[in-house]
């Protein structure tokens, strides 16, 4: 039972955690928790279900291969989400640059309320159905009981996280993003874009937030407007819980919220399934504020 | 010598507090040139408007005859003028290799598609960038520390690394601030031997510095800063021997026996 409750951890929890490493990227550069972060990951899924609706209308010829319709979506979703990352800190973040740092919280969460209008108005507010693409039997190995697309949620997820990994460590563009974080006026005296630099970290969380919005849609099958203000809140949690700022930490906790919330609500009631997340995260703030894997936080001048 | 960098009547005010005053001077291509003059001079401020951190009031900076008031911080480095701070300044986190690669990556010519799908040119210019990254880090002595964290470097290596990332945008003007402070005698000489050779490589040195010896011993050209204005300009014997340079360090009354009380003549 222990491993059943694990595994639909871990399934929610890589979820969690590429919503929480757009917060931690961003975080990171701006020293901004962008509130409207979970709408991004909301328009992800609802992007995702207007593509796979359009699918039935593609020429039988390429409706053969479900598995890769799916990640041709999550991919063209995850793209078009890039680009509302994109325009999000152009339009609400970039003019605020050198506001106090409360205007641009605020004009977060005025961009949050926008977007979730936008998307109500827009796409109703009824919950919308995923059609059933993937009829995926469920498979009992060891009695631990899962279904494919959980296994690919898994490892897509990971997939991801590792692809974020290198380009952080291992390319320019990360190099030049941890430049920023490190230190964005010396960054930008060693000939870093640093206006550049924000877009681009801008544009990789709303691309990771947006496939964690496809792959949840399809797990759960359905979606409403407010899905970001739990899923946004959640995932700042997990950020928070591993170290904001960090990358790793982001990826750790927001694993660590999944398998805490499957547990608690396996363990013990499903109802208070939100809480015990928020309980363990009290916890460790208490014991260690700067998160699990945060460095100690040196305020600059 | 062709003027490399001409600063005209430049001002900078912060509320009341006039940190330069209509100051003029121009840098020759490939001299080293040292701006001296109390704390609270206006050294700091001018290297800060050359680099595009502060905004002038009035005047004008002209870089090779371009004017590049007003421009960003990462323009103006690209235009080749690369700075060290006062304060230390790596990036703590990243390894020391990582620190110098930053300033030779912003000369990559290839984009993110190259770097996704590793082509050739990529990979050859990431060798090439490793290998002048290695250089570089021999050239200011630290060849062997290039794979340590920024942070575990001592003092004074820590210094030497920020010149090693200053130069990896080839600069063809260096600005020093402060390069010897904290160090000890060993150090400061190395770090002269050091400029010496940045300038043997044909790069224009200019360094604020308040350790005399080092200023008098490698200058070309001494300018001297008080209260935001430009009191002198000379090689260092005529700067050692202005009465108004000692008069602005030691105060006024020092003029009669200026002779005497030259800030450390060199013998």
């Amino acid at each position: 039972m222990f491993l059943q409750h694990l595994l639909n951890g871990v399934t929610i929890g890589s979820s969690y955690a590429l919503i929480a490493l757009g917060y931690t990227l961003v975080y990171g550069v701006l020293k901004l928790i962008n509130f409207a972060h979970g709408e991004i990951y909301m328009i992800g899924a609802y992007l995702g279900f207007i593509l796979i609706s359009l699918i039935p209308t593609l020429p039988p010829s390429l409706q053969g291969n479900v598995v890769l319709l799916l990640l041709c979506v999550m991919l063209l979703a995850a793209l078009l989400c890039a680009l509302y990352g994109y325009y999000l800190e152009r339009i609400c973040y970039k003019p605020l640059r050198n506001a106090p740092r409360l205007s641009p919280l605020i004009s977060a969460l005025g961009a949050s309320l926008f977007l979730q209008n936008f998307v109500m108005i827009t796409m109703g507010a009824r919950d919308k159905i995923f059609p059933q693409l993937l009829k995926s039997a469920t498979i009992t190995l060891g009695g631990v009981s899962f279904t494919w697309l959980q296994v690919a949620i898994i490892a897509s997820s990971l997939l991801l996280m590792a692809g974020l990994s290198l380009f952080i460590n291992h390319t320019k563009f990360g190099t030049a993003i941890r430049a920023v974080s490190s230190d964005p006026y010396m960054a930008g005296l060693l000939g870093i874009n640093v206006d550049s630099v924000i877009s681009l970290t801008f544009m990789a969380g709303s691309f990771l937030a947006a496939c964690a919005g496809v792959m949840i849609g399809v797990y759960y099958g359905t979606i409403n407007f407010t899905l970001g203000y739990l899923g946004g809140i959640k995932a700042f949690t997990a950020a928070v819980l591993g170290g904001i700022g960090s990358v790793g930490g982001a990826m750790v906790g927001g694993l660590l919220l999944g398998i805490i919330e499957a547990l608690g609500a396996g363990y013990f009631s499903s109802e208070y399934k939100d809480v015990y997340a928020f309980f363990i995260l009290i916890g460790v703030l208490i014991l260690k504020p700067s998160g699990l894997l945060g460095r100690k936080s040196h305020e600059r001048a | 010598m062709a003027d490399l960098l001409v600063i005209e009547g430049l001002s900078v005010a912060f509320g009341g507090v006039q940190a330069l005053n209509r100051v003029s001077l121009s840098v020759h291509e490939g001299e080293i040139l040292s701006i001296i003059g109390p704390n609270g001079a206006g050294k700091t401020s001018l290297f800060n408007s050359i680099t595009g951190a502060y905004l002038p009031n009035q005047g004008r900076l002209l870089f090779r005859d371009k004017e590049i008031t007003g421009r960003k911080p990462h323009e103006i480095a690209r235009l080749g003028i690369a700075r060290s701070f006062q304060n230390l300044k790596p990036f703590a986190e990243m390894t020391v290799r990582e620190n110098v690669l930053i300033g030779l990556e912003r000369r990559f010519s290839y984009g993110l598609l190259a770097t996704i799908l590793r082509s050739t040119r990529f990979r050859d210019e990431e060798l090439n960038h490793r290998k002048s990254a290695g250089e570089l880090l021999e050239f200011v002595g630290l060849g062997r520390r290039s794979r340590q964290l920024a942070r575990n470097l001592t003092y004074g290596e820590q210094k030497m690394l920020e010149i090693a990332r200053a130069l990896a945008l080839k600069p063809t003007l260096l600005l020093l601030d402060e390069p010897v402070a904290g160090m000890n005698p060993t150090e400061t000489g190395f770090v002269m031997e050091l400029v010496r050779k940045v300038r043997g490589e044909g790069i224009t040195v200019v360094i604020i510095e308040h350790d005399m010896k080092m200023v008098m011993g490698i200058s070309d050209r001494i300018c001297v800063l008080d209260r935001g204005e430009l009191i002198a300009t000379g090689d260092p014997d005529e700067i050692r021997r202005n009465p108004r340079v000692i008069e602005a360090y030691l105060g006024g009354g020092a003029t009669p026996n200026a002779e005497k009380q030259t800030p450390n003549p060199e013998p």
